[in-house]
């Protein structure tokens, strides 16, 4: 049934309870190796219960998942190999250099020095940081944080990277280029799964998940989305279907 | 192990980097070492007092001489009365009056003779010094006389204090100190370390990361471990070079103790920050549930068996008592493990559980 080598990341009536509220209501879907995700939905529709649960963070009530090839259940270990991860809030140590911050992510994800040097350097010219590798990660603006955010999260080569409203309090320039580099991550064959508040980035994703009330209301292209729903831009989709909404914030 | 290192290393770099991190680390314990060494005495040197003579006369003078004579007090003010004397209080140039009543040249003489000792009560602990010297002073001047003129029968109790023969408040103030210090830096330090990236949400990136939680939890500690040691033979350097307070027993048994003791901090600030959400809760904790319980009940400055039973009882889950037992035995009485097994292994008990449960909590928050 589960077919790693075509799907990253297989969900099946994956549910997380709280008592009796349901967080996430049985939500079934499939991610393509390579795929860029997008996984929409207003705060509290469960968007971070869910993705919490891909990560490991937090186990499932009932259903099944399958990560990069492992069971969410049975293989938590292998599943933080290969994954990375960015969450909504910035996730580097301001107190440490540039330098230092990538030696540290990729020390805890057990490369070897050779590796860690090599690919040390490759990002930071990448980035275009030299000048700013011995500087304190508090000292750069916002923008080259996140995108430093980003390389780090994928600095050990995993099949996933989810990403947690990763362009939030960027200005529009930067999201551009940020959205350029999930581009060639994603060209590189890494899945990557996505949450966003700005809808215009949503029409970047190869397809488009809505959750509304901890189901998923939609999975399709952002194209055909517009198409079903008659509506111009993603923007007007999304609201359409949130609007239906019983859960208020 | 190549991870361990690499979070080890972070932990170092967070550690010497952050100047309140290292305030609280080594400027600290030096400071509170040097005001418990110096401000707080229970010696009493030159203290103020007064003197109300309504019976002037050979031997009125005889005993004030010898009494302003002493180290301890300096006749700063001759009383002529009462209101005087009231004033003197009220102003606090005077700590005593000693009042000699009328007749108190006959009444010598006669062989019942009285003299009052009025003491500001406002500072229970420096009047019960004064006024307990003063009465060591008057009781010499007595035997002398006695000496030479008639024979009483008196039964002169000749005091020792074992282990510190001259009452020297170093020698008890310094076991304290080294037990609050390893407490706070050790058990405060690694709460807020660990709250600060659950603030920042590092912690998150650390929990999705394959990092153990056993790996982040001990990566945390033992830097801290590693500087409250430090920091222990540090105290007991300047205990003795300042004070001269030595360590009469096995230092190696004291130092493994010490260990013992940080492991237990340890383990209680890993629980503080299981249950805290922000370094202000954190740093509120340590310093309400741990450092207050820890001053007050340990032993350390109020002795537990003068408490009333609760505090007894409860004075028996404060972790800092067994340590204070413990240092203070190997410290000033030189003695060995035989003699302090018993609390070795209700600090071993304590210690356990604490791991133990912010382990599990720790795992819980995972879930």
């Amino acid at each position: 049934m589960l077919k790693p080598a075509e799907h990253t990341i297989t969900a099946k009536n994956l549910t997380k309870t709280f008592g009796d509220f349901t967080a996430v209501d049985a939500i079934t879907f499939e991610v393509k190796k390579g795929e860029i995700f997008g996984f929409l939905g207003a705060n509290g529709a469960g968007k971070t219960t869910a993705i919490k649960m891909l990560c490991g963070l937090s186990s499932p009530s009932s259903g099944e998942a399958n990560i990069a090839g492992f069971d969410i259940y049975k293989q938590p270990e292998d599943i933080k190999k290969n994954i990375g991860y960015m969450s909504q809030h910035f996730s580097l140590y301001g107190d440490l250099t540039v330098e230092e911050n990538i030696r540290f992510y990729a020390g805890i994800y057990g490369l070897k020095s050779t590796e860690i040097k090599e690919r040390s350097v490759a990002l930071i010219k990448e980035l275009g940081l030299e000048n700013y590798a011995k500087r304190f990660v508090a000292e750069l603006p916002l923008g080259w944080k996140q995108k430093l955010a980003f390389s780090i999260a994928i600095i050990h080569n995993p099949k996933i990277v989810f990403l947690d409203e990763p362009t939030s309090g960027v200005d529009p320039i930067t999201r551009r280029q940020f959205w350029g580099m999930i581009y060639s991550a994603a060209a590189k064959g890494i899945t990557v799964f996505v949450t966003t508040h700005y809808l215009d980035e949503a029409e970047y994703c190869d397809r488009v998940s809505i959750m509304v009330d901890g189901e998923m209301r939609d999975l399709d292209t952002p194209t055909a989305l517009r198409t079903k729903y008659n509506l111009p831009t993603m923007n007007d989709v999304f609201l359409h279907m949130a609007v239906r909404s019983k859960r208020s914030e | 192990m190549k991870q361990f290192l690499a979070f080890v290393r972070k932990e170092f770099y967070h550690i010497f980097r952050d100047k309140r991190t290292l305030m609280v680390l080594f400027g600290m314990p030096i400071a509170q070492l040097l005001l418990f060494g110096f401000a707080i005495t229970t010696e009493v040197n030159n203290a103020n007092i007064g003197i109300y003579n309504q019976s002037p006369g050979q031997f009125s003078n005889d005993l004030v001489q010898r009494m302003t004579g002493s180290d301890f007090f300096r006749l700063s003010a001759n009383i002529n009365s009462e209101a005087e004397m009231l004033e003197a209080f009220q102003t606090n140039k005077l700590k005593m009056v000693v009042v000699i009543p009328p007749k108190f040249e006959q009444n010598v003489t006669a062989g019942n003779a009285k003299i009052q000792l009025i003491a500001d009560g406002s500072d229970p602990n420096l009047a019960t010094i004064l006024t307990s010297s003063a009465e060591a002073v008057i009781m010499t001047w007595m035997k002398e006389r006695a000496g030479t003129n008639i024979q009483i029968e008196t039964i002169d109790p000749q005091v020792r204090w074992h282990y510190n023969p001259e009452l020297k408040s170093a020698e008890m103030f310094v076991p304290g100190v080294v037990t609050i210090i390893l407490m706070l830096v050790s058990a405060m330090l690694t709460s807020i370390s660990i709250t600060r990236e659950k603030e920042l949400g590092t912690i998150e990136i650390l929990y999705v990361s394959p990092l153990k939680p056993a790996v982040i939890i001990v990566g945390k500690v033992l830097p801290f471990a590693i500087l409250s040691i430090i920091n222990a033979i540090l105290i007991l350097l300047v205990a003795w070079l300042v004070f001269s307070v030595p360590v009469n027993g096995s230092v190696v048994l004291l130092l493994f103790e010490m260990l013992l003791f940080i492991m237990t901090s340890l383990g209680l600030g890993v629980l503080i920050s299981t249950v805290a959400d922000s370094q202000q809760t954190a740093l509120m904790l340590s310093l309400f549930g741990l450092m207050m319980p820890t001053i007050l009940l340990s032993g350390f400055i109020f002795p537990i068996a003068n408490m009333p039973l609760p505090l007894q009882v409860i004075s028996n889950i404060i972790p800092a008592k067994w340590f204070l037992i413990i240092i203070k035995n190997i410290m000033l009485k030189g003695i060995g493990m035989a003699y302090i097994w018993k609390e070795t292994l209700i600090l071993l008990g304590m210690t356990a559980f604490f791991i133990g449960v912010s382990v599990k909590k720790f795992k819980i928050r995972l879930q």
